[in-house]
């Protein structure tokens, strides 16, 4: 288990780390998921671009109502409140939920999300958001909603040459209400089934439901799933295309369990 | 008792270098100019093998079977009649048996540059279609394995008895078709070995992560043609055994021939590749049982037709048969049956050959006779502690011999049920149950046949047969006290537990006792450790050498104490007169012997303060510890997720060397067997291709996991081993997947629903009650 020959490179800029994205070189942030693919040999990349020290790569800056998470910023960073009010306490308890410490210590959250492996957390979770994701290419930086980002199984709409610079979410109000239930047997395991529910107040409650091998599914008007969780939870998942009973059954679960915690601190 | 003899739970010596990361193992052992081994290996299950093409200019760093001249097959035989033996070539030959098995050995001076010429070999096969079940593997026109034999079998065993008037007699009688999964061991530390050729010895020293160096040392002289005075075998700490390095290993071999050969140190590391995907080898049963019982739920017979997938070769020096040929003879457990016909096939596949995982057989028979008596209890509207009362063997008939001819030596096994079924408050449950919770209990009960010698084992004519067991005992010059053993301690304390022993008998504070095991060169013969059987072989093979280098130091010290032999005792380290005069410590006695030869007796004994006991317990047939684990399962119906509430085990292992211990042996067996009864699995697809690559996939419970779990201990001493000490390493493995599905199953089956496979998996229990629900 030890990946084919590479070479291996750490631009100095954000210029330098688009210009090897052009070049074909794969990108690596905290290295979780790409790590255990090279070393299995699952890809073989002639050319690896370690974006770790890339200048303001990590980070949370606030302003006019929206957070900006660097790409860089680890699940641990957000899990000690890197992110802060209403909106922070939300990612803390997703975040938390991430495999275990030592994978949290250095997997990001942009990483995550652009590596887009259907069960991992933030591309379950950050649909539920009205924000989007800033991708940097040679043309500068442009703005994708994050439910429009992952578009299948590790499919994004990031161009080769463009490279997740940011996540941008707007600042939730205190009263913010917030489901978010998944199955896994043990930490580290992969989900089986992810679901989120948002209710934002005076806004539109919003759903997520994930982990179901493709693109998440996202419901912007999870209001009928607020009215009857059992009856519109069922809909949804048996609606959901190829799953097992048993998927199908966890998927059910997941929508109405997330739905019954925003219920509950209603 | 002494504060640190036999019984103390004093805290473990060899915790000191594992807590401060000061272990080393294979991996941590780097000679210069080493190199290391990547093996090419097939990546189907079942082929024709047609040839292999070198890296251009790797031909010299990439070895086949063609270039290993004078290696031998691995050959473990088995004398039980129809035995069908399987030779393996250490490198494939002529076929490609199962996936991950071994065709060639690519070398370089990095594991990645190694697999790199792995990844650049071209391989040539026509494939053929593969056995990918232990069932499928018998029937009529299955493509067979191994050419000349006339069917996928290693070896089929039978008992007749006439069962045929049980219909017309029984209150209820039940069948169960039950499965068991094919299990991936997962030491912490998978096997690994690094050969070198030490000139000035002339010998081949082969530093392997094994649980028998001695063993291995005859097999590796076997296959290289070696005398064994030419081989030395080391096994430094090993990261857990759990009998997944009781083999010998084709890469074992291959990485001695290299050594030999290109006069270097040469290395192999397994990776949890490699272990997951070519080394899924053991557990997988299937069973067909049917079970009569009277009105009060005596037992009035069992059939039994059990299948163990064994695997495409038989392993050095277990044998492809080690669990099949047992289950007959271990399948009526701790009760008395009276009427009992079985047949067992140890099914040839295209799959990695099987090994004796912790608890070997046992786990797989546990969880079919006990969950076979709790669908009989449900039959006769019993509970299930009221039927293994009506049919547990008494404490009154021990030692009692049950059909099959095994006896047992001691014990209350009513006992331990009561005691466990009175850690719960069953009616509370009742009362949830009432409610309409799914949630159930479950028991299990079970013996373990442990340390059994040769009278046990020349039968099965298998590579070799364990004997008297040896430990050397020894002074240095300042009375630090010596022990040599050819164990293996990997993860059983017994650096510990034997010199609690040690100081048992001579009195020699624990702190200034040493264990030295693991090195064939150090260490008398021994047939290792396996088969519950430190304890007992080692414990009385120490304390037998203490007595004998006790009665020379008595000897000595009632010289120096001027007095008679019979007027001194050996006692607190010293020799003293009885008549409470002077003392002489055995520091005093072993300097005198080493540096001050003037002050001997002129009697001495001439052989001085270094003696070899020797031990086996009589009858050797085998110690049985026994237990019941009982346990409260809840299901999530929504998810099929199955929560342990509550878990508690009543164990008697006789005589406990060091009770702590022991709680830690009975904890990381239930972890174990929690992962058998609920988590792990590898599935093979029809092709014989294993589909769970990573630990993400293939799941074992962690810390979070496994219950807080209650240890109950019996102490009934074994009236035939030297302390009456009883052999129970394994136990904490066998019960779990019994208890826990019969405590699913009390759940389910309030819905109309029942788990028959292992592991009970969410995606099984929540097909259970849909299949229910739909029925309804």
């Amino acid at each position: 288990m030890k990946p084919a020959p590479f070479t291996y490179s750490r631009p100095a800029d954000w210029g330098a780390a688009v210009a090897l994205l052009q070049s074909g070189a794969r990108p690596v942030a905290g290295g979780q998921s790409i790590g255990p693919m090279l070393n299995l040999r699952v890809v073989q990349p002639d050319a690896v671009a370690d974006l770790r020290h890339l200048p303001g790569f990590g980070g949370v800056a606030l302003s006019g109502g929206l957070c900006r998470i660097g790409a860089g910023t680890t699940h641990a960073a957000i899990e000690d409140d890197a992110v802060p009010g209403r909106l922070g306490e939300i990612l803390a308890g997703v975040a938390r939920r991430i495999a275990y410490r030592p994978v949290r210590n250095r997997g990001t959250i942009g990483g995550s999300l652009a590596h887009a492996d259907p069960a991992a957390d933030w591309v379950a979770v950050l649909p539920a958001f009205r924000g989007s994701a800033v991708a940097l290419g040679p043309g500068g930086e442009r703005r994708i909603a994050l439910a429009d980002f992952v578009m299948g199984l590790m499919e994004t709409a990031l161009r080769p040459d463009e490279v997740l610079r940011a996540i941008e979410l707007p600042t939730l109000p205190a009263e913010t209400r917030w489901g978010h239930w998944k199955f896994c047997r043990k930490p580290g395991e992969f989900s089986k089934a992810t679901a989120c529910v948002l209710a934002v107040p005076g806004e539109v409650p919003r759903a997520v439901l994930a982990a179901l091998d493709e693109a998440p599914l996202v419901i912007s008007d999870a209001s009928a799933l607020l009215a009857a969780p059992e009856a519109e939870a069922a809909r949804i998942a048996n609606a959901v295309p190829g799953l097992s009973p048993w998927r199908a059954a966890l998927a059910r679960t997941a929508l109405k369990r997330a739905a019954a915690m925003v219920l509950e601190t209603a | 008792m002494s504060r640190e003899g036999v019984g103390a739970s004093i805290l473990r010596k060899e915790d000191v270098r594992f807590l401060h990361g000061r272990g080393r193992y294979v991996g941590d052992i780097r000679p210069a100019g080493m190199l290391e081994v990547a093996f090419l290996r097939s990546p189907v299950a079942h082929a024709r093998l047609i040839g292999v093409g070198k890296p251009e200019g790797a031909e010299g760093r990439v070895f086949t079977i063609a270039d290993l001249e004078g290696v031998g097959a691995i050959r473990a035989a088995s004398a039980l009649p129809g035995f069908r033996a399987s030779g393996q070539s250490v490198l494939a030959s002529g076929k490609l048996r199962h996936v991950g098995e071994a065709i060639a050995a690519c070398v370089a001076p990095s594991r990645a540059a190694a697999e790199d010429l792995a990844a650049a070999c071209a391989l040539d096969y026509e494939e053929l279609p593969a056995i990918a079940d232990m069932l499928s593997a018998r029937e009529p026109g299955a493509a067979l394995i191994h050419d000349h034999w006339p069917d996928n079998a290693f070896l089929e065993t039978s008992r007749e008895e006439d069962l045929s008037g049980l219909d017309g007699i029984a209150a209820a009688k039940v069948t169960r078709r039950l499965r068991t999964a094919r299990q991936c061991m997962v030491p912490m530390e998978g096997r690994g070995v690094l050969a070198e050729w030490d000139p000035r010895l002339e010998q081949l020293v082969v530093t392997t992560s094994t649980q028998q160096p001695h063993v291995i040392r005859t097999g590796l002289s076997e296959t290289l043609g070696l005398d064994e005075g030419s081989i030395r075998v080391v096994a430094p700490d090993v990261g857990g055994g759990f009998g997944y390095k009781a083999i010998l290993l084709p890469e074992e071999i291959v990485c001695a021939h290299l050594a030999i050969r290109l006069g270097r140190p040469v290395r192999w590391i397994e990776d949890r590749l490699e272990h997951l995907t070519a080394s899924a080898n053991c557990r997988e049963h299937h069973y067909v049982v049917t079970a009569w019982a009277d009105r009060e739920g005596r037992l009035l017979g069992v059939e039994l037709d059990a299948t163990v997938d064994s695997g495409a070769y038989s392993s050095y020096p277990f044998s492809a048969c080690l669990e099949s040929a047992q289950v007959g003879s271990i399948f009526p457990g701790p009760y008395t049956l009276p009427r009992f016909r079985y047949r067992t096939v140890s099914a040839c596949t295209n799959k990695p050959p099987i090994l004796p995982y912790r608890g070997v057989a046992r786990t797989g028979v546990c969880y079919a006779m006990e969950t076979t008596l709790d669908a009989l209890a449900r039959e006769l509207g019993m509970t299930p502690a009221a039927i293994r009362l009506a049919n547990l063997v008494p404490p009154e008939a021990m030692p009692y011999r049950n059909l099959v001819g095994k006896v047992f030596d001691s014990g209350d096994y009513p006992e331990a049920l009561r005691r466990a079924v009175a850690h719960f408050d069953l009616e509370r449950l009742a009362q949830r149950q009432a409610e309409g919770e799914c949630v159930g209990f479950g028991l299990a009960t079970f013996c373990e046949q442990g340390a059994h010698g040769t009278s046990v084992y020349h039968g099965w004519g298998i590579p070799f047969v364990p004997g008297y067991e040896q430990a050397m005992a020894r002074f240095s010059p300042d009375g630090v006290l010596e022990i040599r053993t050819g164990l293996h301690s990997h993860g059983q304390g017994m650096e510990t537990t034997l010199a609690q022993v040690a100081h048992e008998i001579l009195g020699v504070p624990v702190a200034r006792v040493r264990v030295v095991h693991g090195d064939t060169a150090l260490t008398p013969y021994s047939t290792g450790t396996w088969g519950s059987r430190g304890a007992v072989m080692g414990g009385g093979a120490v304390a037998e050498a203490c007595r004998l280098l006790g009665e020379r130091a008595l000897a000595i010290g009632a010289f120096l104490l001027q007095a008679e032999p019979g007027q001194v005792e050996l006692s607190g380290g010293a020799v003293r007169r009885r008549d409470g005069g002077a003392t002489v410590t055995l520091d005093e006695i072993a300097r005198t012997w080493y540096r001050r030869p003037q002050n001997l007796p002129r009697d001495v004994d001439t052989s001085g303060l270094e003696v070899t006991g020797g031990y086996r317990p009589d009858p050797d047939t085998g110690t049985h510890s026994y237990a019941c684990h009982a346990v409260i399962a809840r299901i999530d119906q929504d998810t099929g997720e199955v929560v342990l509430e509550d878990y508690v085990v009543v164990e008697d292992g006789g005589k406990l060397l060091n009770p702590m211990i022991v709680d830690g042996q009975v904890l990381g067996g239930i972890a174990q067997g929690i992962g058998t009864a609920l988590y792990e699995e590898m599935p093979f697809d029809a092709a014989g291709q294993p589909l769970a690559g990573t630990l993400a996939d293939y799941l074992v419970p962690g810390a979070t996991e496994v219950p807080g779990i209650r240890i109950d201990h019996m102490e009934t001493p074994s009236p035939w081993t030297r302390f009456g000490q009883k052999g129970l390493g394994e136990s904490g493995a066998i019960g779990p997947p019994a208890a826990i599905v019969n405590a699913i199953n009390d759940a389910l089956h309030r819905f109309g629903a029942e788990v028959f496979d292992l592991p009970a998996s969410p995606e099984r229990v929540l097909a259970a009650l849909e299949e229910a629900r739909r029925g309804r």
